[in-house]
């Protein structure tokens, strides 16, 4: 029991120890507390490559615009054999509700060249 | 800086990193089992091999195979949604502050240290699910991001009640919804910076969190470090990474991110006619009931005759898990799983089962039902966006 006590006012020591900066927490009842870390964090976007279905110069239309705000996997992940209005409804989209800067003859162009390679 | 001159600095800055970060895309890949489902592996910044689906901004799925490591999601293996390719660079934790203003008596500036000290700390076990989780399965298929069932994972988050700042802040009379808004920024001027709301007596609920860690270390940076917004039973839309800012509005906020996408159909089945577009439209909310076997893989072989041991994992918006029932034979016959150990209504609740099957083929299935009777449909509902799919999932094995 004594050595008990004893582990007890040394924790209560070790609290008191740490400074105020605890003293609005119940530190009894709440969890372990997750420290921050004190250095920045930096980040890279990682490697991007243009896929093998979209690399020919005929695609170089779709790479210029889109890659502007994306990758390219936007493209090519997407279901195939979907129809010339899917591709269509996709560009509209980018331009008209996301506002990318892409001319209205290049949007056209874009679109025809998806349908005709991924259906 | 004009919509052009951010597209050039955005691609040259793009052309720049061709081979400088991550570990080479197409040495490892995984086929999902969809069609176009094909994934590269990749390794980046505090994560282990994960499915790539877009490199711009980076996107990842958990390997479904994780799912049954453990109750709790690894930080490593977490998956990774953003919308917009505008990601901070840096972070620096000592001059980050969280601002809260708006219709509140006294605005705050705070920063991480003050989070951890001025505030009570809490933790909540909950799942955090993409809303277009498996959206690669939904027939006919929908345009978006065509994932399989690894957006989504389970965590004990650290944090502070979001009530307690708005507590501290004063919300003034009239108040109606609160904002969030975090560092990731459009590629552009034109497009819709993503932001999010809730109803102010959901902000309020002590439930929904600001939080600075998950699974006992700090968010790693692609799940929204220093801070993200915790909503639990709600799906990730929510969950705004690097939060920097809280607003409290007086009015319905109406940014493009909660006005316009992210709706479902304001119906009973939340669902649409296939091809078909709702009338009317309210923006997603709670989680639909869920369940998965994680033990075995569609295809796998199992011995004849024997007990073979299932393993899974069910969870729900917050209704509780009442019980989990498996069909040995496409759904004729169910049988009672037995359930693990609760880490609150929030988190995937693990269920067991051992089954005996004879020689041959059999179509396993899973169903989960809530305490308020909210089941999963046999069949798969539909939505145009390919939000919350939640059909009884069948798994197919060979008792050989």
């Amino acid at each position: 029991m004594r050595s008990k006590g004893l582990v007890i006012s040394l924790g209560l020591l070790a609290v008191a120890a740490g400074g105020a900066a605890w003293t609005l927490m119940d530190r009894d009842a709440g969890p372990e507390v997750v420290a921050a870390r004190m250095e920045p964090v930096s980040y890279q976007l990682p490697e991007e490559a243009i896929p093998a279905e979209l690399a020919d110069a005929g695609a170089e239309i779709v790479v210029n615009n889109c890659t502007a705000c994306h990758s390219l996997e936007y493209v090519t992940t997407q279901p195939r054999g979907m129809g010339e209005k899917f591709w269509h409804d996709e560009v509209t989209k980018m331009v008209k509700v996301y506002g990318a800067p892409v001319e209205s003859a290049d949007a056209e162009a874009i679109a025809r060249l998806l349908a005709e390679r991924f259906g | 800086m004009s919509g052009i001159d951010r597209r050039l600095f955005v691609a040259g800055a793009g052309a720049a990193l061709i081979g400088a970060v991550g570990k080479a895309a197409g040495s490892h890949s995984i086929t999902l089992p969809f069609a176009n489902g094909t994934r590269p592996l990749v390794q980046l910044l505090g994560k282990r091999e994960m499915i790539l689906l877009t490199s711009r901004p980076p996107q990842l799925e958990t390997p479904f195979s994780v799912f049954n490591e453990g109750l709790l999601t690894p930080n490593d293996a977490f998956f990774v949604r953003y919308h917009l390719s505008g990601l901070p660079t840096e972070i620096d934790p000592r001059s980050y502050r969280l601002a809260l203003g708006g219709h509140v008596e006294k605005p705050l500036q705070l920063s991480l240290e003050s989070l951890r000290r001025d505030f009570p700390i809490s933790e909540i076990v909950a799942v955090n699910q993409c809303s277009g989780n498996s959206r690669g399965f939904v027939t006919p298929r929908v345009a978006g991001g065509q994932l399989g069932n690894g957006a989504m994972g389970n965590a004990r988050w650290q944090g502070v009640a979001l009530k307690h700042l708005l507590d501290k802040a004063g919300v003034r009379s009239g108040a109606r919804q609160v904002t969030f808004n975090g560092l990731d920024n459009p590629p552009a001027d034109g497009v819709a910076d993503f932001a999010k709301a809730l109803d102010i007596d959901h902000a309020l609920d002590s439930e929904v969190m600001v939080a600075f860690a998950m699974n006992g270390e700090e968010l790693p940076f692609l799940n929204g470090y220093p801070l993200r917004l915790v909503v639990p039973g709600h799906f990730g839309t929510y969950w705004v990474k690097h939060l920097s800012q809280i607003n409290v509005v007086d009015a319905e906020f109406d940014g493009y991110w909660m006005k316009t996408a992210y709706r479902i159909p304001d119906n009973d089945c939340r669902c649409a006619e296939p091809g078909t577009k709702p009338d009317k439209t309210v923006p997603i909310g709670r989680f639909n009931v869920r369940s998965f076997l994680t033990s075995h893989q569609d295809g796998a072989k199992v011995s004849a005759g024997r007990t073979t041991e299932l393993r899974g994992i069910a969870f729900s918006g917050g209704d509780p898990i009442k019980h989990v029932l498996v069909s040995p034979d496409n759904g004729r016959n169910w049988q009672a799983a037995r359930l693990g150990e609760d880490l609150g209504r929030y988190s995937y609740r693990e269920w067991k089962l051992g089954l005996t099957l004879a020689k041959g083929q059999h179509a396993l299935r899973v169903r989960a039902e809530c305490s308020s009777g909210e089941t999963q449909p046999m069949e798969p509902r539909w939505q145009p966006a390919g939000y919350m799919r939640n059909v009884v999932e069948t798994i197919n094995v060979e008792a050989v």
